[in-house]
């Protein structure tokens, strides 16, 4: 990897989006990327929606906000209906299919996965959402190391949370492997 | 009810206090880490102030500078510092200001309504020249505006917000590196030439992070008040001399002054002589005019060749400096010219600026505020050469938006 690659979490406030960005733009630290992690949300702490973007590259980065995405995660109909075509061309899509339920646009690499109900049935609340996706964009766009992103979550997340998120991770990356299998 | 009937309960009585036993401040240093981490702006900025040997904060917490306030809050009683949550922004600048005639190291963190508020306290610190940084992490106004929403609202009124004709010193990052080095920049000038320096960041840039690796210890140049060395009897508190940088005594160590917002004569008493008025706002006005290399930074990148010159300072200077490369792609001829030091306005890079270059691009977060400098060195006055490109909206210029209207402008 040369050029910026672009990635925008996206979803409504209270998904843990701006942390699962802050996780990611961590671990690209750990694998000596360069990168610019920013962020936009509203004035509310829960609902509305929230967005971060994180922009990994090995040159400098002059501006820090993705405009043209390599990948897109959308956890809410809202976000994907807004961001969708700003998706690249081959760009990666990743949805979570409890909330979207609609596709404006057939793009080439869609990963659709019921994330929040999956967070749900194996950890019994959906607060992990955030960190299962994240590990499952992770392993698609294979972006930064998986140890990298283990030791990221260890170091972001309070400690009393760290093995839940793990544990998140490991789902996440399960699912990747095993993804239309 | 309930709430107000708890404030009534008597107060727990306070646990005795531990000993004090206080790190050293070698010893935090090498505590912290010297490698590449993730770091946001606000951090960088509240970093940047206990390097360069901020010892005492006041403030009232606000997004989005809010983490300057949190950082603090949990640094500088390490360090035997003092933080200090406020009522309010005005008496956070008063605190400030007070706190640095007893000596302290000061400065505090806000943002549009609060740097509203601060203004009369601003020029008090200038008047009286006592050292003091404030922090102003712009977000969207007028008034409360989009609190977590970028803007540059804040570029004319950090030169003139304060009444009555005071000087200004203002500077303004562009990276989460850069917030680090300009908050020790900004306390170091506040020190060296007795004001109230001003640090303009954007919304972005305070939420921002990015990879940084801050330097040891050893590197960075902390630059304190000078002491006088004259008998308390003979002390002036506003002494003349060369450069016009007059020796600070702090309450407390034997030196009598007096400190007013009025008018005052060399030992700080009210005046109302025109040649002693006149003295005093000379002074105020030759410690920029007679250091103006001193305080202006700017950085040009790509300018060499270039027949299209854009200006811009902080955030958009990041998407005009994208642009330029977008640009240079294409084969045309575009740099960038970045002030680091906005107030005083860089005159004399601008004015070369202005020779060199048929077209000069100003993208801004606001309604023309920086432009409004160009205008006023560019002599012909005519605005064929000038595109703007201005947006309030809470969203950013991009580089695309700044490419485009160069192409449409050669």
């Amino acid at each position: 990897m040369k050029k910026n690659y672009e990635i925008r979490l996206s979803g409504s406030g209270g998904q843990g989006l701006i942390l699962a960005g802050i996780i990611l733009a961590r671990a690209a630290v750990l694998d000596k990327h360069r990168v610019t992690q920013t962020q936009s949300y509203g004035p509310e702490s829960r609902g509305g929606s929230s967005r971060t973007d994180v922009i990994i590259s090995d040159q400098d980065i002059y501006f820090p906000e993705a405009v043209n995405f390599n990948c897109l995660l959308a956890l809410t109909q809202e976000a994907c209906d807004k961001y969708l075509f700003d998706l690249r061309e081959k760009g990666i899509l990743i949805i979570d299919t409890t909330y979207v339920k609609n596709l404006a646009l057939a793009a080439e690499n869609t990963y659709e996965l019921p994330f929040t109900e999956i967070a749900i049935a194996k950890l019994g609340s959906p607060i992990t959402t955030n960190i299962m996706s994240l590990a499952f964009l992770t392993k698609v766009t294979g972006i930064v190391k998986e140890d990298s992103l283990q030791q990221s979550i260890a170091e972001t997340v309070k400690p009393a949370f760290v093995d839940i998120n793990l544990k998140a991770m490991q789902i996440g990356f399960d699912l990747a492997d095993n993804y239309g299998k | 009810m309930a709430k107000t009937s708890k404030i009534t309960k008597p107060a727990p009585k306070a646990a005795p206090r531990e000993p004090k036993t206080e790190t050293k401040l070698e010893e935090l240093q090498t505590q912290r880490e010297r490698k590449t981490v993730l770091m946001q702006g606000n951090e960088a900025v509240a970093y940047g102030a206990l390097d360069a040997g901020c010892n005492f904060f006041a403030g009232y917490p606000i997004t989005p500078s809010t983490e300057i306030a949190e950082i603090l809050s949990a640094e500088l009683p390490k360090r035997g510092g003092v933080f200090v949550q406020m009522e309010d922004e005005i008496a956070s600048i008063c605190a400030i200001t007070g706190a640095s005639l007893a000596g302290a190291k000061s400065l505090t963190a806000t943002s549009g309504p609060g740097f509203s508020l601060m203004q009369e306290g601003i020029g008090y610190a200038k008047i009286t020249e006592t050292p003091c940084v404030v922090v102003n992490v712009q977000r969207v106004g007028p008034s409360t505006g989009m609190p977590t929403s970028c803007a540059q609202g804040e570029i004319q009124q950090s030169r003139w917000g304060s009444h009555g004709d005071s000087p200004a010193i203002v500077l303004y990052p562009d990276s989460v590196k850069e917030c680090y080095e300009l908050t020790i920049r900004a306390i170091n000038l506040a020190e060296k030439y007795r004001s109230c320096v001003i640090l303009l960041l954007d919304e972005v840039l305070g939420h921002m992070r990015e990879a940084v690796c801050l330097p040891d210890m050893a590197n960075v140049r902390v630059i304190s008040r000078i002491k006088p060395t004259v008998p308390p009897h003979w002390y002036k508190h506003y002494d003349e001399n060369q450069k016009y940088l007059s020796p600070l005594a702090s309450f407390g160590e034997g030196y009598r002054f007096h400190v007013t917002g009025l008018t005052h004569d060399q030992l700080g008493f009210p005046t109302n002589k025109a040649s002693e008025a006149a003295d005093m706002m000379d002074r105020l006005r030759k410690k920029i005019t007679y250091n103006i290399r001193d305080l202006v930074q700017i950085e040009s990148y790509d300018m060499e060749d270039a027949k299209i010159a854009i200006f811009a300072a902080g955030i958009t200077a990041r998407a005009a400096k994208a642009a330029v490369a977008m640009a240079r792609h294409e084969g045309i001829k575009v740099g960038l010219l970045r002030p680091l030091t906005i107030w005083p306005f860089p005159d004399d890079a601008v004015r070369k600026m202005l020779r060199d270059v048929d077209i000069v691009v100003v993208p801004e977060l606001n309604q023309g505020q920086l432009v409004r400098e160009i205008q006023r060195l560019v002599k012909d006055r005519s605005d064929s050469k000038l595109i703007k490109i201005q947006r309030v909206n809470g969203k950013l210029i991009s580089p695309v938006d700044i490419l485009r209207k160069l192409k449409e402008a050669i």
